[in-house]
Order: C-alpha cells, then sequence, then structure tokens
C-alpha cells in the first residue's frame, strides 16, 4: 500500500468535511478496497473511517420499508432482517465468507458497485431508495455501470432503504474462484408488479430484466418464463464463462427464484 | 507513525504504525504474535483470522488503527495457560484435521466463531462456513471431521483412520 | 486390535501442538538483527528487451539500502538445472541460461528485472516503482504448438529454436507399435490436455540470507523441501560459495507440493545481497507474486492412441505430448514429461508395445515442473481417460476391461524401462467394488434423476514410481545429482535417540513417524525418539523430500542407522552380560541372552556406552551413533483403484462431487493416521485439478488467473468425505520397511475417475461427449453439453 492519513470522524459533517479534501476517500468495511489498495491500484491521500460513525449504523422496519445504515455489515443485516426480508437476509449471509461478512458493509457495496456484487441486485430489485448525506437516489437512477454509480465525489451513502416486497428470492451462481455471482437474480414481487434484477452478467453492471419482468407481473410462475431468453450480446466473458453461458444462466436462476418464491 | 493500544489475547498490547499497517503484520511484526498467518492478499485464504471484539475478522483486512482499544484474539491465546489445549484445537489433534500447520491457526479462530453460533453444526454447515479459509493440505476431510467432534458429535460413522 | 504403538500405530502427531498453539516456526517468523527487505521488479511484459534501466531516482527514495539490476550479476552463475534429457537422436537437451535477474530480456511476466533493498519492505516497493525501466515489447510465444514451428519467435535468441528435446521412449519400439496399430482390431484415439496449474502452498515462500563477516559464512532460510540441494546447487553453481561455508535451513515449512524444491532465484539473491551489503536481507512472496514466481505444474498437451485386438486385449499404446518448461528451466523440469512420465505410460497393464514422444516446448510464461505427482498423473489421465474411452467405444464394462488387462504377475517388466516389483490390481479393484458400493449405484443415479439431476460414476487405476530413486539409474537418465536418503541416528547416554535426517517434513508428520520405526526395532518408547530436520548444518547430506521418497528412502536410511546402532550396543551388552554376541537378543527394550535369564536394560546400554568403565575398549569405540546412506535399489510402485460419483445439474452444468473413494496399494504402513491423511489431501489437489483449477494465460502471455479470485482453489464445500482404504498391501521387496509412499497417489489417482464420471453422466442423458478438457467448469461442461 501506498502510504496515507487516517482520519476516524465520529460524525457524518466530519467525514463530510475530511471528505472535501483532495484524494480522500472513504473507507467503509475495507473489504474491497483493503485489497485493492495492497495491489496499489488506488493511492488516496487521506482514508476517512466510516465505521465510528454511530448514524449510518443500524437498522430498522417500518411501514414495509427495511432501512440499513450504511455502515452495517453483511453480517448484521443477515441476522437481523431474516425475518422482515427473508431474501435480502440470505443474500447479505452468502456475500464472501463469514469474516469478510463481519466487516463489509452495505453502503461500501454499493458505493463500490462491483459488477459480481450482490447487493446491487437486491436494492435494484427492490427498488430501494439510496440515501446519502446529500440526498435520496432511487435505484434505478443510481447504478450508472461498472464500478461506477450517481454518486458524487466525496458523497457517502448513510442509509438504505429497501420496500419489503411480498416474497422475493435471490438465486447467486457462484463463480468457482472468487466466490462472486457469476450470475445473481433478485426476484421480488409487489402489489404493483414484479421486479427483476441481475448482476454479475452483463458488461454494463447490475439491470434489469423488462422482459421478465412484464411476464412476471402477469403471471408470477416459472412457466410464465418459458421462451424468454437474455442476448447474449452485451454479457460480460471471462475465463469462467462466456457470454452465451452467462445469458443462458441469467434465464436459469430467473426461474428458480421465482419457483422458490413462489 | 502513531501509537495503538489494544488488547490482545487479555492483555494491553501497543506499538507503533502506519496508516497503512494492517493488523495483522501489526500482531505479526510489531506484537510479535507470529501464529497468525498471511497466506494471500485478496482476502480469500483465511489463515489470519482473528478475533476482534467477538467476531472473525481477516487481519490482512483490517487496519491496525482500526483496532485501536479493542480486544483481539488470536491462536496463542487459545489453548490454556498451562498449555492445555482448548476442545478444539484438542480435536483437531485428535482428528488429524492439520499437516503442514499454516492454515491452522485460521482454521482455529474461525471454527471457535462458528462453534460460537451454531453449537452444533451439521457437515454442510461446516463446509458452508469454511468458505473462506482455504487449506491445502488436508482436503477438508479430517478438518470438518475434527469439528463435528469439537461440538460433540460422534464421528465414528466417517471413515476411519 | 489396532497397535497403539510402533509401526502400524496411529498416535496423535507431535508437530500438532506447536501448530495449533501458534508457536510454529515459519521462515517468515524468523526476523534477524537490522535485517532489510527487498522488493523484486518484476517485468509485466511476457517478452520484452530492456533498453534502459535507470535507479538514480528510486536510490534516492527514503529507507533505500542498494538496487541491484542484472548488471550486478555478470559473471554470477545462474540458476541451474538438477537434469539433463538426452533426446531421441542421441542430442543433448537445449539449456538456456538462466540468470539470477534478467540480462537484456524478460522472458515471462514476472520475470525479476530489479531488486530493491531496502530498510522496509513498504520502502523497497515504494522505490520500485520509482525506477525508470524502459522495455522493447517483443512477441510472446505461449502456445506450444506455434512455438516450434517454423519462424516462430524465439524465447531465447541463443538456442536454435524453442524445442528443448525431442525425447522418446523407447525409440526402439517405434517399428513394433505401428505393426501393432495396423494389425488391431480396434484404436481409440483421444486428444487432451492436462491443465496448468499452480501448487499454492499456503505458505507463500520467503528467503532471509545472513553473512557473518567474522567468520565469512552465509545463511539462508528458506521455505525449501530440500536444503542440502538449494545449498548444493546455489552454493556450487551460483554463489561459488564452498558447502562448509553456507548453511541453508528450512524450518516449518508450510506445504510444498513440488514447488518448494526447486532452487529459485529469490534465494541466490538474498544470500547473495546479504554478503554484498554485510546486512541481513528478507524476501517475503505475497501471493500474487507467487502466482507469477513459483513454478507451475502440469501443462501437456497429449494425443494418445489405444491399440486392442478382438478380444479387448491391448496390444500397443502410443502417445504424443507437448510439455511446457515455460521460459527457464527450473531446477528438475526435463526429468517430469520424461522419466517420470513416459516410464508410467504402462500403467496397470500388460500393454506389450508401448511408445512415447514427448517434446518440450520454452514458451514466454513461468517456468513450469513438479508439482504432486510430477508427470506420473499427466501419463495416469492420459492412460485411463484413453482406456474409458475405449470401453464405452466397445461397449464393454470399463471396470472388465481394466481387470482383463490387468498386469497380474510380477516382477513385471514394462516396455517401458521400469520393472514393478509388486502389486495386486485385482485385490485394490476387489477393494474399490466394495467400499465404493458399485452395487447400489443404481439407485443412487435414480435418486439424483428424480431430483432432476444426472449422475454418472467414473472409475480409474493408477500406478506410480515412487521412491525417488537409484542414483546409478538416475545417473544414466540425466539426473544431475544422486538420490539416496541419509540418517544419523544419535543414541544419548540415558537412551534416548535423536535421527538426523535429511528427509524434510512439511506437513508429513516426520517427526511422529519416523519415531515410531526406531521405536519399534528397539522397543522402546516413541517419546524417546526425537527427529532434527531441515538445518544443513545438523544434518547428513540429503535429497530432501519429494517424489514420495521420505519413508521410503529417508525412512530406510533410518533403518539402516538403527541397525547399525543395534549391532553394536549388542556388542556392548553382550560384554556387559559376558556372554557371546551372536546369542544376545534385543526384545521391548532390552537384551537378554538365549537360554538364560540373563537381561540387560536398553538404557544400561547406553549409559555403557558413554561411560565406558565396564567396556570392550579394545574391540570398539565408545558413543552410540551411527549415520547410514540409503540408496534403493528400484523406485517403489504403489497402485489403486479409485471411483468417484458425480451429480451433474443439467441447467447450468455444474458438477459435484458426491462420493469419493480409494483403494491404495502402499505395501506396508507406519502410521494408518498420516497415510489416510495424505491420500485425503491428494484426492482434494485431484478433484481441483479436475474440476477447478487452472492457470490460463491470454495471448499476450498476461496470466488470467493470477489470483484466488480467478485461480479456483478447493474449498471444503467443493469436497465430500472421502472413503478410503489402504487394506491391500503388497510389500516392496526391496527396501528394509516394504514401504512405497502415499504422499502423491491421490492427486495422481484421482483426475480421471472424475472426469470419467462426468462423461458418464452426460453420456448417460444421451450427449454425445466423449471428453472434456480439465477444469470441468460450469461453463465447460454446459458447452459441452450444447454441442
Amino acid at each position: 500500500m501506498y502510504e496515507f492519513d487516517l482520519v476516524k470522524p465520529a460524525t457524518l459533517t466530519e467525514a463530510v468535511a475530511a471528505l472535501g479534501e483532495e484524494d480522500a476517500q472513504a473507507l467503509g468495511g475495507g473489504q474491497t478496497l483493503i485489497p485493492t489498495l495492497k495491489q496499489r491500484l488506488a493511492s488516496p491521500s487521506k482514508l476517512v473511517l466510516l465505521s465510528g460513525i454511530a448514524e449510518m449504523q443500524g437498522i430498522s422496519v417500518e411501514a414495509g420499508v427495511v432501512s440499513i445504515g450504511g455502515a452495517t455489515p453483511h453480517g448484521v443485516v443477515a441476522a437481523e432482517v431474516a425475518q422482515s426480508y427473508p431474501a435480502l437476509a440470505a443474500l447479505a449471509g452468502n456475500i464472501g465468507d463469514p469474516a469478510v461478512r463481519n466487516r463489509g458493509t452495505i453502503g461500501g457495496s454499493l458505493a463500490n458497485n462491483d459488477p459480481a456484487a450482490c447487493y446491487p441486485a437486491a436494492a435494484l430489485a427492490s427498488g430501494a431508495t439510496i440515501v446519502t448525506n446529500a440526498r435520496q437516489i432511487a435505484a434505478d437512477d443510481y447504478f450508472d455501470g461498472l464500478f461506477t454509480t450517481a454518486l458524487e465525489e466525496g458523497e457517502i451513502v448513510t442509509q438504505v432503504r429497501l420496500p419489503v416486497p411480498e416474497v422475493a428470492n435471490y438465486q447467486k451462481f457462484v463463480q468457482p474462484a472468487s466466490r462472486f455471482a457469476l450470475v445473481g437474480v433478485f426476484v421480488a414481487k409487489f402489489a404493483d408488479g414484479v421486479r427483476v434484477a441481475v448482476t454479475g452478467a452483463s458488461e454494463d453492471g447490475v439491470f434489469r430484466w423488462s422482459e421478465a419482468e412484464a411476464a412476471l407481473s402477469g403471471n408470477f410462475s416459472a412457466e410464465a418464463l418459458d421462451g424468454l431468453s437474455v442476448e447474449a450480446e452485451g454479457m460480460m466473458a471471462d475465463i469462467h464463462g462466456s457470454k452465451a453461458y452467462r445469458a443462458h444462466l441469467i434465464a436459469v436462476l430467473t426461474k428458480r427464484a421465482v419457483a422458490a418464491a413462489v | 507513525m502513531t501509537k495503538v493500544s489494544m488488547t490482545v489475547n487479555g492483555k494491553a498490547a501497543s506499538g507503533e504504525a502506519e496508516g497503512r499497517t494492517l493488523l495483522s503484520s501489526f500482531l505479526r511484526e510489531e506484537l510479535g504474535f507470529t501464529g497468525t498467518h498471511v497466506g494471500c492478499d485478496t482476502s480469500q485464504c483465511g489463515a489470519c483470522v482473528v478475533h476482534v471484539n467477538g467476531v472473525a475478522v481477516k487481519s490482512c483486512t483490517m487496519l491496525a488503527v482500526e483496532a485501536e482499544g479493542a480486544e483481539v484474539a488470536t491462536i496463542e491465546g487459545q489453548a490454556a495457560p498451562d498449555g492445555t489445549l482448548n476442545t478444539i484445537q484438542q480435536a483437531f489433534q485428535d482428528h488429524h484435521g492439520l499437516q503442514c500447520g499454516f492454515c491452522t491457526p485460521g482454521m482455529v479462530m474461525s471454527t471457535a466463531a462458528l462453534l460460537k453460533e451454531n453449537p452444533k453444526p451439521s457437515e454442510q454447515e461446516i463446509r458452508e462456513y469454511l468458505e473462506g479459509n482455504i487449506c491445502r493440505c488436508t482436503g477438508y476431510h479430517n478438518i470438518v471431521k475434527a469439528i463435528m467432534a469439537a461440538s460433540g458429535q460422534d464421528v465414528s460413522a466417517i471413515a476411519a483412520e | 486390535m489396532p497397535k497403539d504403538s510402533g509401526i502400524g500405530a496411529s498416535p496423535k502427531r507431535r508437530e500438532d501442538v506447536r501448530f495449533l498453539t501458534g508457536t510454529g516456526n515459519y521462515t517468515d517468523d524468523i526476523n534477524l538483527n537490522g535485517q532489510a527487505y527487498v522488493h523484486f521488479l518484476r517485468s509485466d511484459m511476457a517478452h520484452g528487451r530492456i533498453t534502459s534501466i535507470d535507479t538514480t531516482a528510486a536510490a534516492a527514495m527514503p529507507g533505500v539500502v542498494r538496487i541491484f539490476t542484472g548488471a550486478d550479476f555478470e559473471g554470477v552463475g545462474g540458476i541451474p538445472c538438477g537434469w539433463q534429457i538426452t533426446d531421441k537422436h542421441g542430442e543433448v537437451m537445449q539449456e538456456p541460461a538462466h540468470p539470477v535477474l534478467a540480462q537484456g530480456k524478460a522472458r515471462y511476466v514476472g520475470d525479476a528485472i530489479a531488486a530493491v533493498v531496502a530498510d522496509t519492505a513498504e520502502q523497497a516497493r515504494d522505490a520500485a516503482e520509482a525506477i525508470e525501466l524502459d522495455m522493447e515489447e517483443l512477441p510472446a510465444v505461449i502456445d506450444m504448438k506455434a512455438a516450434v514451428q517454423e519462424g516462430a519467435t524465439k524465447v531465447h535468441d541463443d538456442l536454435t529454436s524453442n524445442l528443448c528435446y525431442d525425447w522418446s521412449l523407447p525409440e526402439d519400439n517405434k517399428p513394433a507399435v505401428e505393426e501393432a496399430f495396423a494389425n488391431a482390431a480396434h484404436v481409440t484415439t483421444l486428444e487432451l490436455v492436462n491443465n496448468r496449474l499452480i501448487a499454492n502452498p499456503m505458505e507463500p515462500r520467503v528467503a532471509v540470507g545472513d553473512f557473518n563477516r567474522a567468520t565469512g559464512d552465509s545463511t539462508l532460510y528458506t521455505t525449501s523441501q530440500n536444503p542440502h540441494v538449494i545449498r548444493l546447487l546455489m552454493g556450487a553453481f551460483v554463489l561459488g560459495i564452498p558447502e562448509h561455508k553456507l548453511r541453508v535451513i528450512a524450518p516449518d515449512v508450510g506445504g510444498g507440493f513440488g514447488t518448494k524444491i526447486f532452487h529459485y532465484a529469490e534465494e541466490a539473491f538474498c544470500t547473495f545481497a546479504a554478503k554484498a551489503l554485510n546486512r541481513a536481507v528478507k524476501w517475503t512472496s505475497t501471493r500474487s507474486e507467487a502466482f507469477i514466481s513459483d513454478a507451475h505444474g502440469r501443462d501437456h498437451v497429449s494425443t494418445i492412441q489405444l491399440a486392442l485386438d478382438a478380444d479387448n486385449n491391448f496390444t500397443a499404446l502410443r502417445t504424443d505430448t507437448y510439455a511446457n518448461m515455460g521460459a527457464y528451466l527450473s531446477t528438475f523440469a526435463p526429468s517430469v514429461p520424461t522419466w517420470l512420465h513416459g516410464t508410467l505410460m504402462a500403467g496397470n497393464y500388460k500393454t506389450p508395445a508401448i511408445y512415447v514422444n514427448v517434446k518440450a516446448v520454452f514458451t514466454n510464461t513461468v517456468p513450469v515442473d513438479a508439482y504432486r505427482g510430477a508427470g506420473r498423473p499427466e501419463a495416469t489421465y492420459q492412460l485411463e481417460r484413453v482406456i474409458d474411452k475405449a470401453a464405452r467405444e466397445l461397449g464393454v464394462d470399463p471396470v472388465a476391461l481394466r481387470r482383463q488387462n490387468f498386469i497380474t504377475e510380477f516382477p513385471y517388466a514394462t516396455p517401458v524401462a521400469v520393472e514393478y516389483d509388486t502389486g495386486d490390481y485385482n485385490a485394490t479393484m476387489d477393494k474399490l467394488e466394495e467400499i465404493a458400493d458399485f452395487a447400489g449405484f443404481a439407485a443412487r443415479r435414480s435418486a439424483s434423476e428424480a431430483r432432476g439431476k444426472v449422475r454418472g460414476l467414473g472409475v480409474n487405476c493408477y500406478i506410480e514410481a515412487c521412491g525417488i530413486a537409484p542414483s546409478n539409474l538416475v545417473g544414466q537418465l540425466g539426473a544431475r545429482a544422486g538420490l539416496y536418503e541419509s540418517a544419523t541416528v544419535r543414541v544419548n547416554a540415558t537412551g534416548g535417540l535423536v535421527v538426523m535426517t535429511g528427509s524434510h517434513s512439511h506437513g508429513q508428520g516426520h517427526e511422529t513417524s519416523f519415531p515410531q520405526v526406531i521405536a519399534e526395532m528397539i522397543g522402546i518408547d516413541e517419546s524417546m525418539v526425537e527427529v532434527v530436520h531441515g538445518d544443513t548444518a545438523n544434518t547428513p547430506m540429503g535429497m530432501g523430500t519429494y517424489g514420495s521418497r521420505s519413508l521410503a528412502v529417508g525412512g530406510s536410511a533410518m533403518v539402516r542407522a538403527t541397525e547399525k546402532i543395534i549391532a553394536k550396543a549388542k556388542k556392548i551388552a553382550a560384554h556387559l552380560m559376558e556372554a557371546a554376541e551372536a546369542d544376545v537378543e534385543l526384545k521391548d527394550g532390552a537384551f537378554s541372552v538365549a537360554g538364560t535369564d540373563k537381561s540387560v536394560a536398553w538404557g544400561d546400554v547406553t549409559l555403557a556406552a558413554y561411560v565406558p568403565h565396564n567396556y570392550p575398549l579394545e574391540d570398539i569405540e565408545p558413543g552410540l551413533e551411527e549415520t547410514a546412506f540409503y540408496d534403493p535399489a528400484n523406485f517403489t510402485y504403489p497402485s489403486g483403484a479409485y471411483a468417484c460419483e458425480v451429480e451433474l445439474d443439467p441447467e447450468t452444468g455444474k458438477v459435484s462431487i458426491e462420493r469419493f473413494a480409494a483403494a491404495d496399494d502402499f505395501g506396508n504402513v507406519v502410521n494408518p493416521m498420516i497415510v489416510e491423511g495424505q491420500v485425503h489431501g491428494g484426492i482434494g489437489q485431484g478433484i481441483g485439478q479436475a474440476l477447478l483449477e487452472g492457470a490460463v494465460y491470454n495471448e499476450d502471455g498476461q496470466l488470467l488467473s493470477a489470483s484466488y479470485m480467478d485461480y479456483a482453489m478447493p474449498r471444503a464445500d467443493d469436497l465430500p468425505f472421502y472413503q478410503v482404504d489402504h487394506s491391500c498391501q503388497t510389500p516392496c521387496t526391496h527396501n528394509p520397511l516394504g514401504v512405497k509412499g502415499c504422499g502423491e497417489a491421490g492427486a495422481i489417482g484421482s483426475p480421471p475417475s472424475v472426469v470419467n464420471a462426468v462423461v458418464d453422466a452426460l453420456q448417460s442423458m444421451g450427449k454425445d461427449v466423449t471428453h472434456v478438457d480439465m477444469p470441468l467448469s460450469p461453463a465447460r461442461v454446459w458447452q459441452a453439453m450444447q454441442g
């Protein structure tokens, strides 16, 4: 790692001020950023630790919305929303490994927007609202391609508000080495329709599979997806899977998610 | 350099760290707890697992400064003061759950965390929980068996030794 | 009733206590006073000409002690290769220079170009980034078949081509093999790839060089399987340090699997720099660095053909292999595809005519050398896959086809230069059928089907040549070293013993198993025996641990030394009991005279040896310490039969291992617990090769699988519990323990059964798939299903 200064703000206001400095960067749980720093792929002059900010911790559930503080680790989400939003709990409980889940945070994951991460699928399928120190951003407006979001320089994800669907399920097909999603599909059925978000697959990052949503909104069953497929063009390809394979997996996993949710 | 203080295995410990000093480096090089090992740099192998404030973390993926004031538990603090192995350590020895020993500290610390939240895990739960701990020697057979034994389960039906 | 001590018992491992309490002493745990740290600037180009290196700015960075480049090593020896192959035309192989730091050209991504020594590791890395390096990128040679085409870019300008050697075994067999193929009733042909692997012991490599100016002695602490070999190669060939001025210590080593056999440039650098700087120099590899600097393994592309007569007897076999050497010749690289591969091509079968051809090729990739099994997995995979394919083509039971062609009479001289001493392949297959429960497979297949899954069963046999090996034979085959092993057994006055062995334990548990042998021989408690290994200063010259040789060769040396101890102790006992030496017996730790009640305890005799008041000084010297060097008469030939059951998800192509059974014949077994652990670990790595692992380069020579993010290491949830059995025992006839070695069997024996099982599953669902190359990732299996 390159050398950097560390600050540990106790409040959001202090954190925002610290992030206003040149080349300052926020450090959530560090489960992605620290390995990145080790490879010397980033060179912040200052790291601003978010873990000490009380207002970014904690989970609350009211009026059918689960609100999760941006600095909440995956392990805490997995444990605490098990009743209120089981599909989200299952997703959180299967990110990385147990030690990673004790450090990595939902805010960090959404700010990083790794194209193979799980949380973006949950946020997009749930129609979540990403709350920052400055504003509220609808998930549909938030994700903007690989490792890119609507966040401005220095903007912090302080909370994520996820409307709880009637039923939902996340199917993750792991990349055998990293155990990230080779493809992950989150299906969420709301009273006013079904949302299907796909991670791991597209060259443009997480996306909604609108054809499937339309079919499922009319008939929420696996059979409703018969004959639907995703174009291989635009999918990612690497040593773990071709474009066609990823496209194929999307259809398979979406059906499985629906079957599991019904 | 800043001074970092923490409690390691119940005793106060402090040393100097840069902002970029990892907890694993701090434990190994500054405090001399070389039982915590570093086997990768992508946060996957788990040889570096320690407990910070009661939860398992990868000490190679946490800055030393982040553990300021924390209670840290490492492999060196697992046996009784007279050297008697704890239940997990003893099960690993009894069931040949280690060979070269390099991944072992992380395996033992992860097992301790697992059994704390799930005192009688099934074979499948154990295998899934060990996703972040890589062993290259044992093929995991005897590790899983040792963990089942450490949690008081009968392992006599699992291929004999 | 299992024994509770001695040979055949499974005492708990004594080394475990330190590993379980964090008190092991691995190389990275060693920190010397005032040590500096080195960071290597490595090439990010697969092939490039170094046009300039300016270290001025970097040298001025904080903490920098000195920066070394290739120029500092002009006149210093290169990294030697320990094996010279003579090709099928009688010519010796092409052998390029292998400098410690690149001279003029970098030849693979990871090739070290400069070394920065600084006060801290981070400072060294900071300064390495400030080195101004200009390189002209040259076309990279990655594909082996392209590399040996006329006009291909040469990895080494001073060699005639990228062909290291074109070897065959035996060339004289070629006409007979061709005739057999011409007369065959059926010929099965299979093209396959033995995927390139990275050994990945969990402890990355570390080297600490030290120099004592007062004595002129150099010391190297290193993560090695064979410290004496490192001392010899580095001292004699690289740095010109006589062995008595060079000490190599390999303390606790966190796994080896072959990749820690070899002498690496980083070891030579740290030793060299410590002397140049009069300061200890430490290098700790990161895992990322390990991926591009540890020798890789396997990487063969083969075409194999099996000829059968009308009764399905194997009549001939021929195989053509391209073997990747990488950019330079690592220590034992040339021997792997030749003498450790071609000689095993008979397998367990009495095929009368065999011809093996191997072309070893230089490419712009990390050097390739031995990885667990080394050559034998590649041979077994080809053979057991082609037999399986033949059985399917002929519509016969793959097990029956194997049984029909088994070698059943021993000793058996194969057509490929080796002679098997013992074995009973039907016995291991019988045992396999029992423990794998072949009878229950149909029901399990139906149960899988009911879950929407497809089950497959794969079986294979294996044979390996272990306990490598007779020095005079390997010398004829091109080894530049002997392959004996040594032991000094020192008995203390109070009766305890210390064994100083040239074998090295890095997970194998020698500290536990070696004492079992001595305790059994003398009839004393194992706790009276201690093992010392890993330090050239206090162990006799030995060749170290690889090729499943420690007990077969090192253990035999220990037995020979102990026999000398017992012979001398009997002389002393005879004197003490005033009896004839020939009448003295040793049993249960006491000497007695047959037919009398005279007896002296072991401890009385050992005390007399060191307090020789009442002692036959005119006949024998005081003291009780003996050394033996053991050079085996032959390889050993462990064998076995393995079975794998997989379940295939027809929608995703994902394969899961549902059952795995291994029936091995290791000859006699000293510690069954340790033996089973070795088999488990080998199977884990073999399944890893079959399903998960693969080192992949792109056409530019960039390693795409350069971390655990892309190189899939087997995890606990990828693997099942294994059924293993070693009750079939045909003891080795030529070593005193009758042991054969068990370290590599699992890795050799398991990949074919996994692939055979997947092919079985695919065919059972009506797919016309006869082969899928490893690793059988979900994507690959799915792709195969589409075709």
